[in-house]
């Protein structure tokens, strides 16, 4: 399919997609250490169990770690990873310059997002920039890469190769414009689309049946955005307090009638079902896997899904980057 | 080169004056008015369903953020309505211009805050988009010390 007339495999992650294998990607545990053990040690449970990992830009409003140093240390320990890129925090001058660096140490993959406001966060005083938005940001990834120059047409000494994404979130309002708003990425230059936390799988189906009608799967690889919850308050608190997510009351009773110490494997269950739902469904071509301090439970998932071993691509393709 | 034939750009809106200043304050007035305008100079109401995105907090220029909450109300902003789902309602209930949510808008030129879109669309002002962009463009500034190495 697709690959938008690429020849080679801009990324181990590209070259997955690419070869019509389900892709799994993950995403890197924050983390507010200055020391880069903090980053190996919440990396190493994901090594080998998922084709690449995102390094969070600012996720949530709270400042950590940069995600272009968190890229670098992943490629360290032989993870490739998926560089976040967000409107939030930097203008245009400071997004270029800091895609060109991630390109430079070794990240092949971006992924392009609006981010959460600082009201959001523990800063809620700072000023939020918003000099671009997403659709912005892709094309300017796209014009780095494709034309070999920034966007004021100034050229770069040698253009970045990377696999551009973006996010879509299925069931936030107005869900009828949400498939069109995804193709609009992709027309902006997105090549793979990672969505928000699927709890309510009905919905997603009517989200993926219009997306396949608008031909979005045949331009992009969409990954389906699988959240591992650890209790029911977990669920509770998604429902409740982050925006943008519907999770169904159905989904928070069926983790609250089980007692507490087995909320957890309940988790688990769910997400292995959502999953292997995504896996039938027209268009979803991967799943993107998230938990917060619950790797173990991450590969867990992708073990019971038969999904592991992963092929050898992702880890090839950063070793020789 | 003649400064006629420098199409770039000068840095900030010009001051206006006379009919142009009278232009300013009738659009201003009117569009605050009648949309809550926020004067970014570079009118795109016809491709949001006539709804200003400029009052987004995100500054969104091409569809709602994925952080709109169930109720269809900002995150941001908790007590108004999204303007990206007033968008798509406002541009489903137009009989024109329908399609223009399609359409990709490009980046915000923010040096022509607080001037007369309706001046900037008759002189072609708000065209403006970076070079690499597309469409009509200022060219990037070299330095000719840079230009002589290159």
């Amino acid at each position: 399919m697709i690959a938008a007339g690429d020849d080679i495999a801009r990324s181990g992650l590209h070259d997955v997609l690419r070869s019509g294998e389900f892709a799994v990607t993950s995403e890197l545990q924050t983390t507010d250490g200055a020391d880069p053990g903090s980053v190996a040690q919440v990396a190493a449970p994901l090594l080998g169990n998922v084709d690449a990992v995102n390094c969070t830009d600012n996720s949530a409003a709270h400042p950590h770690i940069s995600q272009v140093a968190a890229a670098k240390l992943l490629i360290d320990e032989g993870i490739e990873p998926i560089v976040q890129f967000g409107c939030r925090d930097r203008n245009r001058l400071g997004l270029q310059a800091d895609m060109l660096g991630a390109h430079a140490l070794g990240a092949r993959n971006i992924v392009c997002m609006t981010g959460d406001d600082v009201t959001a966060g523990d800063h809620p005083e700072a000023k939020p920039l918003y000099d671009l938005d997403a659709i912005h940001l892709l094309r300017m990834a796209r014009i780095m890469r494709d034309e070999g120059t920034y966007l004021s047409g100034r050229p770069l000494s040698s253009p970045p190769s990377f696999l551009v994404g973006a996010v879509e979130n299925p069931f936030a309002p107005p869900v009828d414009y949400r498939p069109a708003r995804m193709l609009k990425k992709i027309e902006a230059g997105a090549e793979f689309i990672q969505t928000q936390c699927i709890f309510n799988m009905p919905r997603m189906r009517e989200f993926m049946r219009r997306a396949v009608d608008l031909g979005c799967h045949e331009r992009a690889w969409i990954l389906g955005g699988v959240y591992i919850p650890r209790s029911a308050r977990a669920t509770q608190y998604m429902r409740d307090i982050v925006p943008g997510i519907d999770v169904p009351d159905d989904v928070v009773r069926r983790l609250q009638q089980i007692p507490r110490e087995r909320q957890e494997q309940a988790a688990v269950d769910l997400a292995v079902e959502i999953c292997e739902e995504l896996r039938e469904t027209e268009g979803v071509h991967g799943i993107h896997l998230m938990s917060i301090k619950g790797d173990q439970l991450i590969v867990e998932v992708i073990e019971r899904l038969g999904l592991l071993p992963r092929p050898e691509s992702a880890r090839v393709a950063v070793t020789s980057a | 080169m003649g400064e006629k034939l420098d199409r770039r750009p000068r840095a900030g809106a010009p001051e206006p004056k006379g009919f142009r200043k009278a232009l300013l304050i009738v659009e201003k007035v009117a569009k605050e008015k009648a949309f809550d305008c926020r004067m970014c100079g570079q009118c795109i109401l016809h491709s949001t369903g006539m709804s200003c995105p400029m009052r987004c907090p995100k500054n969104l220029r091409n569809g709602p953020c994925g952080g709109v909450l169930q109720d269809g109300m900002c995150e941001v902003l908790p007590d108004r309505p999204c303007v990206w789902v007033q968008a798509w309602e406002g541009s489903r209930a137009l009989p024109v211009w329908r399609d223009h949510m399609g359409h990709l808008n490009p980046p915000v030129d923010w040096r022509l805050q607080d001037s007369a879109s309706w001046e900037n669309g008759l002189t072609g002002r708000d065209k403006h988009v970076p070079a690499a962009w597309g469409g009509q463009a200022g060219e990037a500034t070299v330095h000719p010390d840079a230009e002589e190495s290159g």
